[in-house]
């Protein structure tokens, strides 16, 4: 293999799994090692720079870093990275004002933004302290997209929601609620400079079978009906409901379901529980509150007798142990779909410059998430289909670089590259800067609400969170994946100190070969592709060093070992390029 | 701050034939220099045991005085060592062989601890071919003791402190072969690829094995003007012949070309097979390998690798003809054999 080129910011970046997983790329390991330090303030301005919702990400994020996470490769679980976020978001103390100052003076151009999610509002926070004048559009009362009209109470509590939306719409953005844009022609009209659309994904899948007309009063889009319950227009459900759907939605119906009086509500899916969509910790949560999820039954037809809904007929789906008996009925008084969303412009006219592909969504360009009209951008589940907040996020912040861009006559596709830095962490033979010594407790269970308190109250949060004991024990869990172990080849003498005192056998020095080749010969094959291999430039013998990433404690005990400081240990700091940032 | 070898291993640590992996062999974090050479023989030992299946307590570690025999606190945790006095390892292996020979005896000596003050003992001890694997650390320094000269310091050899060694260096490879090692030979710590392989075979010898490994001190004596230095042992070897060592448990999957091989079948049924080149010793002759090792001398050429093996010596237990069962084992019945048979063998005697 050729030697690493650690001057590509990706190379380093690739070893954060966590940050990298991120799709936001949050730097967490640094704010997990302030959450240790007690600074949590700290900890939640480093969160708020990639993820503009620390509070909210903190409860309900899809964390897609978690299952990326070292941690989880070198014991059973990784770190609870997405509850250290609470930890900060909830210690915190007011933050105001070192969020970024909003010019007086405006930069004389305009934007507009229609839907209220956190794609809109990311696009706005990195937007507004640049000059720019922003109007917001929702036909909702509120901003918050699907986190305010979807996301249960009981999982988000309000005033968190609103404190980091308003953080936001407090820079100044213009907002117009209760206002459904039905057409683009129109709004075109309005002489914006650019136009983001962050509208969602905002169509529940309908599930057309006999009785569906008659039984139109008992069955509902899941979707519109938890969007009821947020705003109260609907206050119970029939004590036998069925929740059709494996995803997270469903999860969220059932649980809101059971908190409105829906005391036998069971959750139907057409597969196995182990190839649910939902996240594993979201099944856990259905399966403490006693919620039953039955498999492989695939619905047939609802069952109305005397115009009202009795049950639903389910064939005995593929993988069923019963497969081929007959149909099942499961008496029900009311039924909630939750079987995917769409997302759908009805509003957009067609020959206005926007192409759509063959299944309705806007031909986008996935870097710079301009449309086929260059100054119409889009971005969330608007985009590319029903994601998750984080990716939204994300969205917003490349949406918004492309929006500057475009402003300044500049090429979208020429992005500028992420900024990054090594810094040392010595500090003496044994000492670092860092917390080096590797921790082996097991991850912490997180305190919830007593079961029957809070199925009683949908408002009422289920998690506790962590407190600041529990969070510094866990803070603690963190490996430091950004402390690079950089490898500076001439000063190796090849004495195999490193490779003798590391603990999980990642460092090798061996005759070069091709990855695959590489990969093969190390002392422990590296197995996990994903996980970059470190190659040296040759050393006096002939062979060069190999370093397999993959469950490197970066304990730092290599550095400390090597007698000519070949190893070191660097602080990695990759930070994405936002708007208006050098 | 750190001084703690995290416990997490590589999830995938393979496993030996008896189940261990090689945290299994482990011992304590090192507490010597940063780079010392003696950190990666104790790897080498780890890896050899783990490699050879050797039970952790059937092991037992010798070890006498200095930064070298410090060492078995480093390697083999689950097995039994003797940390003992200053060039004394040998009769304290010899004790315990005698009292168990069912166990493994790995002794480990420095150049100070077996070329100066043990000198005696290392003598005595090939002799009487005790069953052990006898390693010596080999920096040409005292390290411990902050880095003079010892005895197998090279004329001429520079250390850290730069005056040129003026005596003569004793070889201890060749004075083995001289007494009567069945098993002599000498490696790098820098080269565990030839020494795991040394180290198993030698493990694998019955009777008195000696393994002379050059290793770095580091703080003392790794200028390049030493020749116990990393960059001068690497600038200056050769190696005998390379060889396989094949254990007894496993298959015999390659054919070799009988005209440059050489297989040596071990006392438990392990195989080495020596490949020869035009220029490769005879290392089952004595009187070449000592041609061999003054020649290399002359050249100022290290010679590593096996330099003389014989399977053919009796050990201490086989010359003494005692029980195959361990002395320590046997109980006053087994030992006395009591009142009627003692009257009757003084009886031969009235
Ligand atoms: C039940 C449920 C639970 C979820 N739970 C989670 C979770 O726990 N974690 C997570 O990460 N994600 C979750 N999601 C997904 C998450 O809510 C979305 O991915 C995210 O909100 C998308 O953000 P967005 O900015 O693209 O748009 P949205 O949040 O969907 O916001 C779009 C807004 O635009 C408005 N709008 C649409 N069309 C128009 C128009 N023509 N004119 C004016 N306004 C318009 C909509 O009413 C809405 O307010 C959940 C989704 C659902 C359905
Ligand atoms: C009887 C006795 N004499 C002298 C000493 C001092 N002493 C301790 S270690 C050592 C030399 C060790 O040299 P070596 O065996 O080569 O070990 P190294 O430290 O080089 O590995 C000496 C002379 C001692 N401990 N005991
Ligand atoms: S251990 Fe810490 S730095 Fe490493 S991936 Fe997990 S959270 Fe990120
Ligand atoms: S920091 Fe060094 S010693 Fe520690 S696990 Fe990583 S490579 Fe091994
Ligand atoms: S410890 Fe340092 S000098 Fe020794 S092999 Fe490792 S990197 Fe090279
Ligand atoms: S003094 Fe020399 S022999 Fe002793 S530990 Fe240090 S480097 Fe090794
Ligand atoms: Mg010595």
């Amino acid at each position: 293999m050729e030697p690493t080129d650690t001057n590509n910011p990706e190379y380093f970046h690739r070893v954060i799994d966590c940050q990298y997983g991120c799709p936001a790329h949050t730097r967490v390991p640094e704010y997990i090692r302030l959450i240790a330090n007690k600074r949590y303030d700290d900890a939640y301005m480093i969160n708020w720079e990639s993820n503009v919702f620390p509070g909210i990400l903190g409860r309900v994020c899809d964390r897609p870093c978690e299952p990326v996470c070292r941690r989880g490769r070198v014991e059973k679980n990784a770190v609870a990275i997405c509850r250290l976020k609470r930890v900060c978001a909830d210690n915190k103390g007011d933050i105001r004002d070192r969020l970024p100052k909003i010019p007086e003076e405006k930069n004389g151009r305009k934007i507009a933004l229609i839907g209220g999610g956190p794609a809109s509002l990311t696009v706005a926070s990195d937007l507004m302290p640049l000059g720019y004048e922003v109007d917001l559009f929702d036909d909702q009362e509120a901003a918050g997209g699907f986190i305010r009209s979807q996301v249960p109470s009981f999982r988000l509590p309000q005033k968190v929601l609103d404190e980091e939306v308003n953080y936001i719409l407090d820079m100044g953005v213009k907002t117009h609620f209760s206002t459904y844009i039905s057409s683009m022609k129109e709004f075109l009209e309005k002489d914006y400079d650019a136009v983001f659309v962050g509208t969602g994904a905002p169509r529940g899948k309908d599930l057309m079978l006999p009785g569906r007309e008659e039984g139109e009063a008992f069955i509902h889009v899941g979707i519109n009906w938890l969007a009821s319950v947020q705003y109260r227009h609907v206050e119970k459900i029939a004590k036998k409901t069925l929740v059709i759907g494996g995803g997270n939605t469903a999860m969220d119906c059932c649980r809101t379901a059971k908190r409105l009086g829906g005391n036998d509500v069971a959750v139907i899916i057409r597969g196995s529980q182990e190839k649910m969509k939902a996240s594993p910790w979201e099944i856990e949560d259905t399966l403490h509150e006693d919620i039953p999820i039955l498999e492989y039954l695939s619905p047939l037809e609802y069952v109305i007798e005397d115009g009202k809904l009795t049950g639903m007929l389910f064939e005995h789906a593929k993988g069923s142990p019963k497969e081929g008996e007959e149909p099942v009925l499961i008496p029900c008084n009311e039924v909630l779909l939750a079987i995917g969303q769409d997302n759908a412009f009805p509003w957009i006219e067609q020959d206005i410059g926007i192409t759509f592909d063959d299944k309705g969504r806007p031909d986008i360009n996935a870097k710079t998430f301009q449309s086929t009209l260059e100054k119409v951008f889009f971005g969330g589940d608007a985009a590319f289909g029903a994601q998750n907040i984080i990716t939204a996020v994300a969205h917003g912040h490349e949406a918004a670089l492309s929006i500057h861009l475009f402003l300044e006559g500049k090429d979208v596709n020429q992005r500028p590259i992420p900024a990054s830095d090594l810094a040392g962490q010595k500090l003496g033979y044994h000492d670092w800067i860092y917390h080096s010594e590797v921790h082996e407790e097991q991850r912490h269970e997180v305190p919830m609400q007593p079961k029957v308190k809070s199925i009683k109250d949908r408002l009422l949060e289920v998690e506790l969170g962590f407190d600041k004991q529990v969070g510094l024990k866990e803070a603690l869990r963190c490996i430091n994946c950004d402390i690079q172990t950089v490898f500076y080849r001439d000063k190796c003498i090849e004495c195999d100190a490193c490779v003798d005192i590391c603990p999980t056998t990642c460092i090798n020095f061996l005759a070069n070969g091709d990855e695959e080749d590489l990969r093969s010969r190390l002392a422990i094959p590296a197995n996990v592709l994903w996980e970059p291999l470190y190659v040296s430039d040759l050393l006096p013998t002939g062979r060069v060093m190999v370093k397999d990433e993959n469950v490197c404690l970066h304990c730092g005990l290599c550095a400390e070992r090597c007698p000519t400081a070949a190893w070191e240990m660097e602080k990695y700091t990759y930070k994405i390029a936002k708007a208006g940032q050098k | 701050m750190t001084y703690r070898r995290p416990t997490f291993r590589h999830p995938n640590l393979p496993k030996n034939d008896l189940g261990y992996t090689k945290r299994d062999y482990e011992g304590g974090i090192s507490t010597l220099c940063a780079g010392c050479g003696h950190d990666s023989i104790s790897n080498a030992i780890i890896q050899a045991c783990y490699e050879m299946a050797l039970e952790p307590h059937k092991v037992a570690k010798m070890s006498g005085i200095g930064c070298s025999s410090k060492t078995p606190a480093y390697f083999l945790g689950k097995s039994h060592g003797f940390n003992s006095v200053h060039g004394r390892m040998p009769s304290i292996a010899t004790g315990a062989n005698l009292a168990n020979r069912d166990l493994t005896y790995i002794g480990v000596s420095g150049d100070g601890d077996t070329a100066s003050i043990g000198m005696g003992q290392f003598a005595h001890v090939i002799r009487r071919n005790i069953d052990m694997t006898y390693i010596v650390m080999n920096n040409g320094c005292y390290g411990l003791t902050k880095g003079q000269d010892s005895a197998t310091a090279d004329r001429g050899s520079k250390s850290k402190k730069g005056a040129p060694n003026p005596f003569e260096s004793i070889d201890l490879c060749e004075l083995a072969i001289q007494l009567g090692a069945g098993f002599v030979a000498r490696s790098f710590s820098g080269d565990k690829q030839q020494l795991v392989p040394l180290l198993k075979a030698a493990l694998a010898h019955k009777g008195f094995s000696l393994i002379d490994v050059i290793s770095p001190c580091v703080t003392f004596n790794n200028p390049d003007t030493s020749t116990k230095s990393y960059q001068y042992v690497r600038d200056h070897s050769e190696a005998t012949a390379t060889f396989d060592f094949i254990p007894l448990r496993m298959e015999i999957t390659t054919t070799y070309d009988k005209g440059t091989t050489t297989p040596i079948t071990m006392h438990d049924g392990s195989i080495i097979n020596l490949y020869k080149s035009d220029d490769s010793v005879d290392v089952t002759s004595r009187r070449a390998a000592i041609d061999a090792l003054e020649e290399h001398r002359e050249q100022n050429q290290i010679l590593t690798g096996i330099l003389y093996i014989s399977e053919e010596m009796r050990d201490t237990h086989e010359i003494l003809q005692t029980c195959d069962t361990p002395l320590n084992t046997l109980t006053e019945e087994d030992l006395c054999p009591g009142s009627t048979t003692l009257a009757a063998i003084v009886d031969q005697y009235r």
